[in-house]
């Protein structure tokens, strides 16, 4: 007789998931489903609303990345207010988005990788759960837990001077930016006392990689090998080639390497884009139309990016990456865990990113708006932390609202959740009849390689505790275990 | 009043949930006073949720109030002392707690403050701005009573200026 096991909620990922595991007779893993159970209908919520309060109203979307909302929505309302798609804005609108895009990223990745993922590394998937999260890495490894902190802060400095304010920021509007940073906030950035400088950031961001690096030698298996499956890849990337996080044309790449999107504009996506609805999930599965939904899924995210980039503008980050792609011969990396090595390259193009910016004097003076012909409709991409986010609106000639469409990171990497969970299954359930915490925080960590926020996807949000629920074939539960 | 104190008020919470603002509210209203008074060594900081770059905030700090709206079964308001907590943090990106907070700051700085958290009694939690009359009356209540806190030297002084470290 089969049997079902049912981990929920997930913890150290937010919002509201749960897993379930369905073993066949000889408890072998049958099949492996992450399930995402809360809706909140984002998109329909802001019908009705005047299309100029997108930007600051979709923060409300996520509390880990309201600056991607900000700038995916205000990219979209560039569109409708004529001001072109991502290339009409004055050089300094663009130059101050970026800027706050790259502390968005920088702060978010620096979270996400120090406090949420390193622990894990630390203490071992198996370690002691009372040791293994952030104050059990101050107390262990307390100058890297430092880092993590002020990383973190300077990031979030960065967003407070680039979009006004920490809550709801309002530095984006629709074709522009609504302030310049001042010549005292450029050179407290550049110039102050450490470690809140962009040197400092970079320092630490090369030796943020030296860690994981060292990890990696000691501990390959793991890395190399807790969940490995081939997948497709999407990313914005420039039109050059070149690794963009903020504007760019699509691309996605096949497990071998082979475009399967060639560079296509955004605005068009729907041409190139799907997506399912499976009736275990309220979170959708997108894929690419021409492959199909069996074979057009893709992963989005540091991974994929690091995987569709052909090179970084930046030059340290630039060596990291050729040591990224070597390691694999040139071929997509497929490995989850690799995941974490991708977020530490882009801190540290973000850091230098950060430096280049602040030290372009577009960034105290110049235009801040441009004007143009309205349209009805508009598309916003970014590259957010977690991944390429889609914002598309359409408005009607009273300026509101008709339709919402957003396609967010973690929606975008539902199928490769999937994926990696029913790999790790496989891995640390297969032949055994009893769940472990060990075993649940593996699943957690495969999930946690993507993406900590589960939220956005379908707008839940809060924090739940882990339940583990066991059933037999007829679906009678068999044994429950929470934490 | 002793003004050698260094003090932080910090807020958090949703002002885009009605009451959940009522911290944000409270920092806006005491930041006038503070104007008022001309005490430059009172600080005040408010935001979305608590998170751990917060704990190199408060570490620079003598006292720190954090201030927050309640659903608790409270009559108006309750200001508590917070101490470090040395179990399993309660942490998501999405939610920190003073508690949390106070932890991480002592861990990775060696140091924290005296931590109080002033709970304010809120009564509406939809998606719109703006406090219930409930909430702005507690409001103005735990106003009153932590502006006379701040002046009140016996308060102050029982906390050692400087002297954090623990």
């Amino acid at each position: 007789m089969g049997r079902k096991i049912t981990i929920e909620p997930v913890t150290r990922v937010e919002g509201h998931g749960k897993v379930t595991i369905h073993l066949d007779d000889e408890n072998n893993v049958a099949q492996t489903r992450l399930h995402i159970v809360e809706f909140r209908g984002f998109e329909r919520f802001v019908q009705g609303r005047p299309y100029w309060e997108m930007p600051v109203l979709v923060q409300r979307l996520c509390g880990i990345c309201p600056v991607s909302h900000h700038l995916a929505a205000a990219k979209a309302l560039d569109v409708i207010v004529g001001a072109g798609t991502g290339e009409g804005l004055t050089p300094t609108a663009e130059k101050m988005r970026r800027l706050m895009h790259y502390g968005q990223i920088f702060q978010s990745h620096s979270l996400h990788f120090f406090h949420l993922a390193s622990p894990d590394l630390l203490f071992g998937i198996d370690g002691d759960p009372l040791k293994r999260n952030i104050i059990g890495v101050a107390m262990e490894n307390r100058d890297l837990a430092v880092q993590g902190v002020m990383m973190r802060k300077f990031g979030q400095e960065i967003i407070l001077a680039t979009a006004g304010k920490k809550i709801h920021g309002t530095g984006a509007i629709p074709g522009g930016i609504n302030r310049h940073l001042t010549e005292v906030e450029r050179d407290s950035f550049l110039h102050g006392p450490d470690p809140l400088n962009a040197d400092k950031m970079i320092e630490w961001s090369l030796a943020a990689l030296d860690f994981f690096r060292n990890y990696h030698k000691k501990n390959k298996e793991l890395i190399d090998n807790f969940s490995v499956f081939p997948s497709n890849h999407l990313s914005l990337v420039r039109k050059d080639g070149a690794m963009d996080l903020y504007h760019g044309v699509l691309r996605a790449v096949d497990p071998s390497g082979r475009k399967i999107l060639k560079d296509v504009d955004y605005q068009d996506y729907l041409d190139y884009i799907d997506e399912e609805v499976r009736t275990w999930s309220y979170m959708k599965f997108p894929y690419l139309k021409e492959y199909g939904k069996k074979e057009g899924w893709y992963t989005v995210g540091p991974l994929a990016r690091c995987n569709t980039a052909d090179f970084i503008s930046t030059p340290l980050a630039q060596k990291e990456l050729e040591r990224f792609k070597a390691y694999t011969g040139g071929k997509p990396n497929c490995m989850s865990m690799h995941m974490h090595w991708a977020r530490l390259i882009e801190v540290l193009h973000a850091a230098e990113m950060m430096k280049e910016l602040l030290m372009d004097p577009d960034i105290v003076k110049g235009e801040l708006v441009t004007k143009g012909k309205k349209t009805s409709q508009g598309v916003g991409l970014i590259e957010a932390p977690r991944g390429t986010l889609f914002h598309h609106y359409k408005i009607n000639d009273r300026d509101q609202i008709i339709m919402a469409n957003l396609i967010v990171s973690t929606t975008n990497n539902n199928q490769p959740m999937n994926e990696a969970v029913s790999y790790i299954a496989k891995s640390y359930m297969t032949g055994r009849q009893e769940i472990t915490e060990p075993m649940m925080n593996a699943v957690e960590v495969g999930i946690r390689a993507y993406d900590p926020c589960l939220s956005c996807a379908t707008h839940a949000f809060g924090q739940m505790p882990l339940e583990i629920s066991l059933y037999d074939a007829g679906g009678n539960l068999l044994d429950v275990k929470r934490k | 009043m002793p003004d050698d104190k260094q003090i932080l008020i910090y807020a958090y919470g949703n002002p885009g949930r009605q009451d959940d603002g009522l911290g944000n509210r409270f920092v806006e209203k005491i930041g006038e006073w503070i104007r008022k008074e001309n005490l430059p060594n009172i600080d005040r900081e408010s935001n979305y949720q608590l998170n751990i770059e917060d704990a190199e905030t408060i570490s620079g700090k003598d006292i720190v109030i954090f201030v927050d709206a309640s659903d608790e079964d409270i009559e108006d308001f309750r200001l508590s002392e917070v101490t470090p907590s040395e179990g399993r943090p309660e942490f998501t990106t999405h939610a920190a707690s003073p508690s949390f907070i106070l932890t991480l700051c002592r861990r990775l700085f060696n140091k924290y403050p005296r931590t109080y958290l002033l709970q304010i009694r809120g009564y509406k939690w939809e998606f719109m701005e703006g406090l219930s009359a409930g909430a702005e009356k507690n409001l103005a209540m735990a106003l009153d009573f932590i502006q006379k806190k701040l002046t009140d030297k016996m308060f102050l002084e029982e906390i050692p200026t400087g002297q954090n470290t623990r």
